[in-house]
């Protein structure tokens, strides 16, 4: 775990994440998500949770971000987008928030100790955890990303034989 | 100096913030849905940041609630996209100013 690299990646998260909340047109703030969201997977590489990291592209890159920008095709207008605006009370709201985390942070003793060695965590050490363990609250996940999937199939599918 | 704790709890503080601003000052439904993931990708990066410099890392208690955490993140990413869908079949707009049949 460097500092270069550490700036670098937090620098990069940081300027897509402001992005992709400030820019005006939808789709190229998708774009931005998508880099922070790859920003957020380099922290989880330099943290040595890697198969967290390829997790993280999988879901959010590969079906979220999809996901965001089938949305914005399916319901974008130019007009509206220009038209919807910006209330400056939230900016406000979010950096007061932000001035009363760092400085919690900054009060909290013992948070500068470096990282212990570890043992690098492998798939096999995941997988036997997630049967053993973890095997109720994954099934509570499958449970919950099939209502998932039946409520989005539900809210989006179109009701012809009513009108 | 290497990345202690500390930075990355900053980093994340500020990744949160962000997410919080995209959610309140934007009026278009989509922006909102962009913050809420941005916070929730904050919430992970603290769980893997506490899991990784805790004394204790044989048991992987934090990546597994991250993993968690980001299927619950995609469950409500479907279904909100779904919830502008139908909104927008309803009233032909995504700005929430002006969904505003409630109000009294």
């Amino acid at each position: 775990m460097n500092t270069p690299s550490f700036i670098i990646i937090s620098v990069l998260t940081l300027a897509a994440a402001l992005a992709a909340a400030s820019i005006k047109k939808l789709i190229h703030a998708a774009f931005f998500l998508v880099a922070a969201f790859l920003g957020v997977a380099a922290f989880f590489f330099l943290l040595g949770a890697e198969f967290l990291g390829l997790v993280q592209i999988f879901v959010y890159v590969g079906a979220v971000a999809v996901l965001i920008v089938f949305t914005i095709l399916l319901t974008h207008r130019e007009e509206e987008t220009a038209a919807a605006g910006f209330k400056w009370i939230g900016a406000l709201i979010a950096a007061a928030i932000f001035v009363g985390l760092l400085w919690t942070i900054l009060q909290t003793p013992n948070l500068s100790t470096d990282a212990p060695l570890i043992e690098p965590l492998t798939v096999k050490k995941i997988g036997e955890v997630l049967m053993t363990d973890y095997v109720w609250p994954l099934q509570c996940i499958g449970l919950l990303l099939t209502a998932a999937l039946i409520g989005g199939l539900i809210l989006v599918k179109e009701d012809r034989d009513e009108s | 100096m290497t990345p202690t704790l500390q930075t990355f709890l900053i980093v994340s503080a500020a990744l949160f913030s962000i997410g919080l601003l995209a959610a309140l000052s934007r009026r278009h439904a989509i922006f909102i849905l962009i913050g809420i993931e941005m916070m929730l990708a904050a919430a992970n990066l603290n769980f893997i940041a506490f899991w990784r410099f805790s004394s204790q890392t044989q048991s992987p208690t934090g990546v597994m609630v991250a993993i968690f955490s980001i299927a619950i993140a995609a469950a409500e990413a479907a279904v909100g996209l779904a919830l502008v869908i139908a909104v927008y079949r309803h009233y032909r707009t995504t700005n929430i100013n002006k969904l505003d049949q409630l109000k009294g």
